[in-house]
């Protein structure tokens, strides 16, 4: 079975990406640096030529589960890359018609495939894509269940760094549905990776994982006790069927107890930044004086998403490279 | 199948056999598929075959309380006739198969037709549990009194839990008036939700759904309450945690009559092995905590866990061949049952008799057998192994239709060199190999 550090080449380079565990700090690091010189890139939008570092390279989306924002900053960033891109919803095709998961995989696989970037409702799901594919695809989560999506973590970690030059002094709280989030799964690895003085969580009991702390992360059920003096606060999205499951009695109660107001985020350090990885429910995860106010950063996410899935991409993609030219020489 | 004699002499061998409390080297002579003596030979008595078991293990055939042969219905997973070859490997002469194949075991028609399949690959005793409701849908009680006539040992609720309590309590009610002992898989399903994994460590790192202990010990406790004011005598199957066994444990203490066995596989096998999604690892009810397996171990010692099943499930590659949630639970099972049981005797958690009856005598003894033993007169199921040999589990030595194992590559002491079911040997190890 693939385990995390199998993301990586004999020579250390990045070859899959599926989760953070087991990656180094050097790594991440690495895609920051270069995600970072994308970022201008990313920025200027259509008026800029692109990069020809994939030409010739074609990307798959593969969606299993619907996702129109995190498939439009893959594809964007594999265009900017100049690489040619498919997109494929599964979830409305193949699998409707009972063609099983290896069918769809094969199938694409002899349309010569260079890259497979992969959304699942099931955990484990990319590792799985990892582990059956030809060897010469490359595979990107892009989220699989609850288990992880950690391009989204990484653009986090980005603009994280934007902000705050260091991430040693940090203390850093992640606040809502952490039980079901790969969201956060992913960013608790990424911010122990890179070595935070402290990574917080904070949920009613319901919303945490079973021994939350053995994740590394200290867990407190009060807003207020869990961001005072925090340098950067993570607001997750809080799904709708949370109170149909009986894991929540009611949008309201849920603001009143964890919801982020302009009163409320005082009690974290002055030059706090506030995050979420969109979309929004506004008067649920926080305020909308919050969410555009002067302390978050939302937007700065976004476009650095773009940035960031064109360094993994490339990292990937050049490491294939190196081992294509290792093959032929 | 080879000629067959019809009178066979076991001889020097170490005679296991728990029921009866005998361990010492002797003979055992069979005649016309039955035990004729254990000791001295008969006077008069020649054997046709001499089978020397010097520095051998001689034991009653063993009897797995829960394999699914997956016939009818199921054939592209495993058959009758596949699966019984690869029990006369594990030197396993009787099987009891859940209810849940399709159609769902929940009609004598149904048994009839297992028993002919078997009687005709003559390989092993195949019997059976029946549904405890009809199609198992856990609304309807099946016909449980034909079906006790018709030859079930009792009936079950396979994998399915039964619609809501007061269903349970009736069918438990129903059965208790004709005698039938009631084999139960304790789960509360609300509780399971979609858990696949132990809600532990793993799930919460993985990001996989839990199935919490509670989800079975909720239905123990409950299960336990039902049983003792219907009076209904119930066996928990495959039982998974230590707060389970301590609760059975009080229970029968108190006078319920009740009994419980466990799947050799969770007692070596923890949460951690599901690790990096391994599919071979995805089994129902998951693999627990170190703490549950050092438990179950304990019970399983002390004898308070009567029985160690297989918990054969043998599938085609491609069921699990999927994301871990999507992947079908079950190990295929049949040909570790034995060496896993005597790792435990290697690894000091019991003795070698101890081990013995919980897969002969104990599992016998709960399904209300007359087999897992051997007295004269009783029929010559029995299991020689050489207690030394050591070998490694591959895919190609693996008998079963079904590859689906996490134990690939593992070492294991202790060999099958014959079986023999009704006096005729229908199992014998290839030693030029």
């Amino acid at each position: 079975m693939m385990k995390g550090n199998r993301q990586t080449n004999s020579k250390g380079q990045l070859k899959h990406f599926l989760s953070i565990d087991g990656l180094k700090r050097d790594l991440l690091v690495e895609i920051l640096d270069n995600a970072e010189s994308f970022t201008s890139l990313a920025r200027q939008g259509r008026s800029v030529k692109k990069v020809p570092l994939l030409r010739g390279k074609t990307i798959t989306n593969l969606f299993f589960e619907n996702s129109t924002r995190t498939r439009t900053t893959f594809e964007l960033a594999a265009k900017r890359l100049s690489a040619d891109v498919l997109n494929l919803n599964i979830s409305t095709s193949a699998t409707s018609k009972g063609e099983s998961l290896l069918d769809t995989l094969h199938n694409l696989e002899a349309m010569h495939c260079d890259m497979f970037v992969v959304r699942h409702a099931s955990s484990g799901a990319a590792h799985f894509i990892a582990t059956h594919c030809a060897p010469h695809i490359s595979v990107i989560n892009a989220g699989d269940g609850s288990h992880s999506h950690p391009t989204q973590a990484m653009l986090d970690m980005l603009t994280i760094r934007q902000h705050k030059a260091d991430f040693t002094p940090l203390r850093v709280a992640i606040v809502g549905d952490i039980l079901h989030s790969r969201v956060a799964r992913s960013q608790i690895l990424a911010l122990n990776t890179l070595g935070v003085s402290e990574v917080r969580v904070i949920a009613p009991r319901t919303l945490l994982p079973y021994d939350a702390r053995a994740l590394g992360i200290h867990v407190y059920h009060d807003l207020i006790e869990g961001i005072s003096d925090v340098d950067v606060v993570i607001m997750l999205r809080l799904q709708k069927e949370r109170m149909s499951g009986a894991l929540l009695p009611t949008e309201a109660e849920y603001f009143n107890l964890y919801g982020l107001t302009e009163e409320k985020l005082k009690h974290a350090k002055d030059d706090v930044i506030v995050m979420h990885p969109g979309p929004i429910n506004r008067g649920v995860e926080m305020e909308s004086a919050v969410a555009d106010g002067e302390h978050s950063v939302i937007l700065e996410q976004v476009s650095n998403g773009i940035a960031v899935r064109m360094a993994i991409m490339s990292m990937c993609l050049g490491a294939q490279q190196d081992a294509d030219m290792e093959a032929s020489a | 199948m080879t000629v067959q004699s019809s009178s066979i002499s076991i001889i020097n061998g170490r005679l296991i056999d728990p029921a009866n409390n005998i361990d010492e080297v002797t003979d055992i002579h069979i005649s016309q598929g039955t035990i004729l003596a254990i000791g001295e030979k008969p006077s008069g008595f020649e054997a046709e075959q001499i089978i020397d078991a010097t520095d051998k293990v001689v034991c009653p055939g063993l009897v797995d309380l829960s394999a699914r042969l997956r016939e009818p219905g199921l054939e592209f997973k495993a058959t009758i006739g596949s699966e019984t070859r690869a029990a006369a490997k594990a030197g396993i002469t009787t099987m009891i198969c859940a209810p849940d194949t399709d159609p769902v075991i929940d009609t004598p028609a149904v048994m009839e037709l297992i028993r002919r399949k078997a009687k005709q690959s003559g390989y092993a005793r195949v019997l059976c549990t029946a549904a405890i409701s009809k199609k198992l849908a856990g609304k309807e009680l099946s016909e449980m009194a034909e079906l006790a006539e018709a030859g079930c040992v009792g009936v079950s609720n396979a994998y399915k839990p039964l619609g809501n309590t007061l269903i349970e309590k009736r069918a438990l009610e129903y059965a208790s008036t004709f005698g039938i002992k009631v084999f139960l898989k304790a789960e509360d399903r609300h509780l399971r939700n979609h858990g696949c994994v132990h809600e532990g460590i793993i799930a919460s790192r993985l990001g996989l759904p839990g199935f919490p202990e509670a989800a079975e010990t909720v239905a123990v406790a409950r299960d336990i309450a039902l049983a003792e004011s219907t009076g209904a005598e119930l066996h928990f199957q495959r039982i998974s945690t230590a707060k389970s066994v301590s609760k059975i444990n009080r229970a029968r203490h108190d006078g319920i009559l009740l009994s419980m066995d466990v799947a050799a596989h969770q007692l070596h096998l923890t949460e951690m092995d599901a690790d990096g999604f391994n599919t071979a690892c995805h089994v129902d009810p998951p693999l627990r905590t170190l703490r549950d397996r050092e438990a179950l171990r304990q019970a399983v010692a002390r004898g308070d866990i009567q029985a160690i099943c297989s918990d054969h499930q043998p599938h085609e590659p491609d069921a699990k061949e999927h994301p871990f949630p999507d992947s079908e639970p079950g190990i295929s099972a049949l040909e570790t049952l034995l060496p896993l049981t005597l790792k435990l005797v290697q690894e000091k958690v019991m003795s070698l008799p101890e081990a013995l009856h919980r897969l002969t005598a104990g599992p016998a003894e709960i399904a209300g057998l007359p087999y897992g033993r051997l007295d004269a007169g009783s029929s010559a199921d029995i299991c020689i192994f050489d207690p030394e040999a050591h070998w490694i589990l591959n895919e190609d030595n693996l008998l079963s239709q079904g590859k689906n194992t996490p134990f690939i590559n593992w070492e294991f002491t202790g060999q099958v060199t014959h079986t023999l079911f009704e006096g005729r040997i229908t199992y014998q190890l290839d030693e030029s190999t």
